[in-house]
């Protein structure tokens, strides 16, 4: 017969409280709520484009435009940015370890390319929609 | 078949991460500058429109919001998990089927816009 092993009381809904890393963790994972929103932000476009009506879109253009969505949006790219573009930037090495002849490619040179690729791809899509 | 499927949905995963990554920060701009009042060019009803009705525009839309949805999902499982709800199998199919729902939906609007 042997006893109950000690199990170590962790809460199960604020675990990530005891450790910074832990606390950072949790600041990127919940960047998926925003993913999420986004995305079916985009599909909401979609249905009123889908519905064929100019004045449609107009008025939903003229309902995004207060001061709720602007301090919302702003404070979502800035959140985005830090926790979810740049972070996944910064573990892009770790997925993406390039191999050059016999050694691997330094950390910053997989950083690098993919703040470059970020740039460029931005570029162009605020080309394309005539923002730049 | 574990693994099978095991590689579809970190295939989605990983597909989904790097889109939003790398193109949301732009929408998300391109909302806050139609929220400021400074609606750009190309998101008046005519040109957006026309990006939607193209066969190019399609592509693209199609790909990056079903990807960023099962990204999006597939996180949010973990999460679930992480504030403490242990019900991985409702959760999952929760996060999944509105992810399914919302690809549907995706492709039945990029329908019909023509």
């Amino acid at each position: 017969m042997s006893r109950n092993p000690y199990v170590r009381p962790v809460s199960k809904t604020t675990w990530y409280m005891r450790n910074g890393r832990y606390r950072k963790y949790m600041l990127r994972e919940v960047t998926c709520l925003l993913v999420g929103f986004y995305s079916f932000f985009a599909i909401c476009v979609l249905a009123i484009l889908a519905g064929g009506s100019e004045e449609a879109w107009n008025s939903f253009l003229a309902s995004q435009q207060n001061g709720f969505w602007v301090g919302f949006h702003a404070a979502a790219l800035i959140y985005y940015l830090v926790f979810m573009t740049f972070d996944w930037f910064k573990l892009a090495p770790k997925a993406l370890p390039l191999q050059l002849g016999e050694q691997k490619a330094p950390d910053i040179v997989v950083i690098l390319a993919h703040y470059v690729a970020w740039v460029v791809v931005t570029a162009i899509i605020f080309w394309l929609t005539g923002v730049i | 078949m574990a693994i099978a499927k095991k590689s579809i949905v970190w295939g989605l995963f990983a597909a989904g991460g790097t889109i939003a990554a790398f193109l949301f920060p732009a929408l998300i701009a391109l909302f806050l500058l139609v929220a400021a009042d400074r609606v750009p060019a190309g998101l008046q009803y005519e040109s957006l429109y026309g990006f939607a009705a193209g066969w190019f525009g399609k592509v693209v839309l199609f790909f990056v919001i079903s990807l960023a949805l099962w990204h999006a999902a597939h996180r949010l499982r973990v999460v679930f998990h992480d504030f403490g709800v242990r019900k991985d199998k409702v959760v999952a199919r929760a996060v999944y089927f509105v992810a399914f729902m919302g690809t549907v939906l995706t492709a039945w609007y990029l329908y019909a816009i023509r």
